[in-house]
């Protein structure tokens, strides 16, 4: 069942796994936009969990920790962002901006020594009787963990968000912060946590790139998969599942794309590398254009400081 | 009538850099009291709730509540020991529904549906009724003050404070608060009212304790004063009411027909037909609660929002596809409500912020160049002639207090010589002798032939100064009317009575 030499099951299992990175990336963004600040140091973050991911790895042995090192290499990034935004009250487009090239920078410099190891392996989760399943199996059941966990963030920042007490605070400190203060909340409080937790989302969608996708360590490695995890949130309205729909359809076009590329299309390749990139903002913007109210969060972007 | 005393506040001082708020202020509450915290714009009322509430510390002084030492160091705690506030710009979410914006404010607030059912039931019990599921952004003040209102409720305190509640509200939808506040207090629940309007106080409160400059200068029982009484104590002085000069009306000199625009303002109200005309020497009051139009009618008439071009003129000039600089010079000034980002400029000097309206009307460019000298001496006598406190003409806006920077708004496009000012809310947290200052020059600009367009939510005032009188209601403005031999009750049904408590609605005939 190939069409023009490509397999839509095989197309499908790879794109699952290819928009991991920006899956987690971008919902970790998300959280951290309902709460009010705009962080546009997730590609920054992103290669700082990657390179960070790799080496807990590759010294460890073990891909788990490996995540986990990625996530608290993107989390302690992100404090820097924290403390410059949310203490010294510096704007958060130009800290933003910075922290990518920071991150950018550093990952250069920490992966000296690290070209052309290969790291411990992220394996398939479910047994392969399972995975053998014809068209289900390589689909529902023949992935890593971390696709299976991506897609349960997804589920759950759904419903902390809805839902759950602690969801409405974080939106109420995106939506007032003045009312969310005279309330009585931290909101500079909150806003750390939730940029904390958005650069541990980040870190790991990076170490997946270093560990599952690629895997080897690559300066510049995240490509560019930070910015456009950013403008998946927007045009996902701040909303998880739009968020999984939109990683989605990056993922699967960046996918198809190599396989035409393979497949020897006739379109020029540099068309198609940029495909993926131009389609999903444009289905995102037709997603969400015609909307009165696209939902952003009405504090985004603006310091808060108790004056009186 | 003696009451066991709730809560005493005994010596509380604080002093912010610059500026004591409160000093030595002592006063109690008793239970089941109503008691009026009165005085002028920063008199240090709000400070003084605040630290009642856990928001702010005092520095020194001390506070009981039932005998018991007092001090919280959060609004959680406050709201723990049975103290709640209603804040007077109000703190919800316009993004949120009503029963969300009500669970933030509670300390373990139960599952949204039991919760949307208790927001039913005391809504229903205290006769303000509220759907748990709307979204605040679509609500009217009214219904917004409702909202926090219930979300204290809820709680059961002791002690509700209320911050300047009726600022926002129309008459009628006033009276209804009043008799829920009565029904609480007969219940037990002691209000600590905050305002300056003198009238409120006295039909309401037992007790009243009148600041000033951030000290108590007296205690009396509301009933007992008169409200001039009141307000000399409060202002400290004489207070004197604008005279009105009688100039014979002119032709008309702004016209507007049918104008209707779509709001740019997310949850703004469009405008919808807008008709009225001014004459030179007439001073059209518009009033209204807040949120129905007064600022995009604003944008329509300084010319930040277009629209066709006869629907609005300037002296018969047709200038609706016109935007402000082109208006300016047909002769139209505005002022609007927001001072820091809108009216001016908070980052630059007075000098600066003159230039940026009155540079076309002033003529103070020159080939080009900006003429510094002649816009620093028209800055400084804004300054003079309207009393403006700053050091100097070259201070940044922002580090002037909200009362004298409207002060030299005012002054900058009242002193342009334009034939046609639009102004919204131009005493707004002004102190009374400056509110006054500003109303006699608004009231001698339009002896001296001027077309006025006062847009305002202070009812009392738009009946000080102006000759006639419409309203702004969900986008519609009535037909104007003749301000002379108003009633209050006319003016609130013309505002709409109180909105969403009407049965029966009135039906053009």
């Amino acid at each position: 069942m190939d069409f023009g030499g490509i397999n839509p099951v095989i197309l499908i299992a790879t794109l699952m796994a290819s928009a991991v990175p920006i899956l987690m990336a971008a919902l970790g963004e998300a959280v951290v936009e309902r709460a009010g600040v705009l962080n546009l140091g997730v590609e920054g973050m992103m290669i700082i969990g990657a390179l960070g991911g790799f080496i807990v790895a590759v010294e460890t042995g073990s891909p788990v920790l490996g995540f986990v090192g990625g996530a608290v290499a993107g989390a302690l990034l992100s404090l820097i962002f924290a403390l410059l935004t949310q203490v010294f009250l510096a704007n958060q487009v130009a800290t933003g901006l910075a922290l990518t090239l920071f991150g950018l920078g550093v990952s250069s410099l920490g992966g000296q020594g690290y070209n052309g190891i290969k790291p411990p392996s992220t394996t398939q989760l479910l047994p392969d009787a399972l995975a053998d399943l014809p068209v289900v199996g390589p689909i529902l059941f023949g992935h890593d963990w971390m696709v299976y966990f991506s897609i349960l963030m997804t589920a759950v920042l759904w419903w902390v968000l809805k839902s759950t007490r602690i969801g409405l605070i974080i939106r109420a400190v995106g939506e007032s912060h003045e009312a969310a203060h005279a309330l009585g909340y931290k909101v500079n409080r909150i806003r750390l946590m939730c940029i904390a937790f958005g650069g541990a989302m980040a870190g790991m969608g990076g170490a997946y790139v270093s560990l599952a996708r690629v895997p080897q360590w690559v300066d510049g490695i995240t490509a560019g998969a930070g910015w456009i995890a950013l403008a998946i949130v927007v045009f996902a309205s701040w909303k998880p599942w739009r968020v999984l729909i939109g990683a989605y359809l990056f993922g699967g076009i960046t996918v198809l794309q190599l396989n035409l590329q393979v497949a020897g299309s006739a379109i020029p390749v540099e068309y198609l590398s940029m495909a993926p990139y131009l389609i999903t903002i444009l289905v995102l913007v037709i997603m969400s254009a015609g909307r009165k109210a696209n939902g952003a969060p009405a504090a985004l972007g603006q310091n808060f400081h108790a004056s009186r | 009538m003696t009451r066991p005393e709730l809560l005493r506040v005994q010596g509380i001082t604080k002093a912010y850099p610059g500026v004591v708020a409160n000093s030595d202020v002592t006063f109690s509450v008793g239970e089941g009291e109503i008691h009026a915290l009165l005085g002028e714009n920063g008199a240090g009322k709000s400070t003084l709730v605040k630290m009642i509430y856990g928001l702010v510390r005092p520095d020194s002084g001390s506070m009981t509540l039932r005998g018991a030492g007092y001090q919280p160091s959060k609004p959680a705690e406050a709201r723990r020991l049975g103290v709640a506030m209603v804040f007077q710009h109000f703190s919800l979410f316009e993004a949120l529904n009503v029963a969300e914006n009500v669970a933030l404010g509670m300390e373990n607030p139960p599952p949204m549906r039991e919760l949307a059912a208790k927001i039913r039931a005391v809504s229903e019990e205290y006769g303000l009724p509220l759907d748990p599921s709307r979204m605040v952004g679509d609500l009217s003040a009214g219904e917004r003050q409702r909202v926090e209102i219930i979300r204290c409720l809820l709680q059961d305190p002791e002690l509700l404070i209320m911050d300047e509640p009726t600022s926002v509200l129309t008459p009628q939808e006033v009276e209804i608060l009043f008799r829920t506040l009565r029904q609480l207090s007969s219940e037990g629940t002691a209000i600590l009212y905050i305002s300056h309007k003198l009238e409120e106080i006295r039909s309401l409160c037992d007790e009243a304790t009148i600041l000033r400059r951030g000290k108590v200068v007296a205690t009396c029982t509301p009933r007992e004063r008169t409200a001039r009484e009141m307000a000399e104590l409060m202002v400290g002085q004489a207070l004197k009411t604008p005279e009105r000069r009688l100039g014979a009306k002119g032709e008309v000199a702004l016209g507007v027909s049918d104008l209707s625009v779509d709001s740019p303002i997310p949850f703004g109200t469009s405008l919808k037909g807008i008709s009225f005309t001014v004459a030179k020497g007439e001073v059209l009051g518009i009033a209204g609660v807040a949120g129905n139009g007064q600022d995009e009618l604003l944008l329509a008439l300084s010319g930040e929002l277009k629209s066709a071009p006869d629907r609005v003129r300037i002296l018969s000039q047709p200038v609706g596809d016109l935007g402000p600089v082109e208006r300016r010079r047909a002769g139209l000034v505005a002022a609007p409500e927001d001072r820091y980002g809108h009216a001016a400029a908070p980052d630059m000097s007075l000098v600066e912020n003159a230039f940026l309206t009155a540079g076309v009307r002033k003529g103070l460019t020159k080939n080009g160049f900006v003429d510094w000298a002649g816009t620093r001496k028209f800055a400084e006598e804004i300054i003079a002639a309207y009393d403006v406190r700053t050091p100097g003409p070259d201070v940044a806006a922002r580090a002037l207090s909200g009362g004298n920077l409207q002060k030299f708004l005012m002054g900058r496009e009242l002193m342009q010589g334009a034939s046609v000012i639009v102004i919204n809310q131009p005493t707004w947290g002004v102190d009374a002798a400056a509110a006054a200052q500003i109303r006699q020059s608004i009231l001698d600009r339009a002896g001296e032939g001027a077309a006025v367009v006062v847009i305002s939510q202070d009812l009392d005032e738009l009946l000080e100064v102006s000759d006639s009188f419409a309203v702004l209601n969900e986008g519609r403005l009535t037909k104007p009317r003749t301000t002379e031999g108003l009633t209050m009750d006319e003016i609130g049904l013309m505002m709409g009575g109180a909105h969403g408590m009407e049965v029966a609605h009135h039906v053009p005939a």
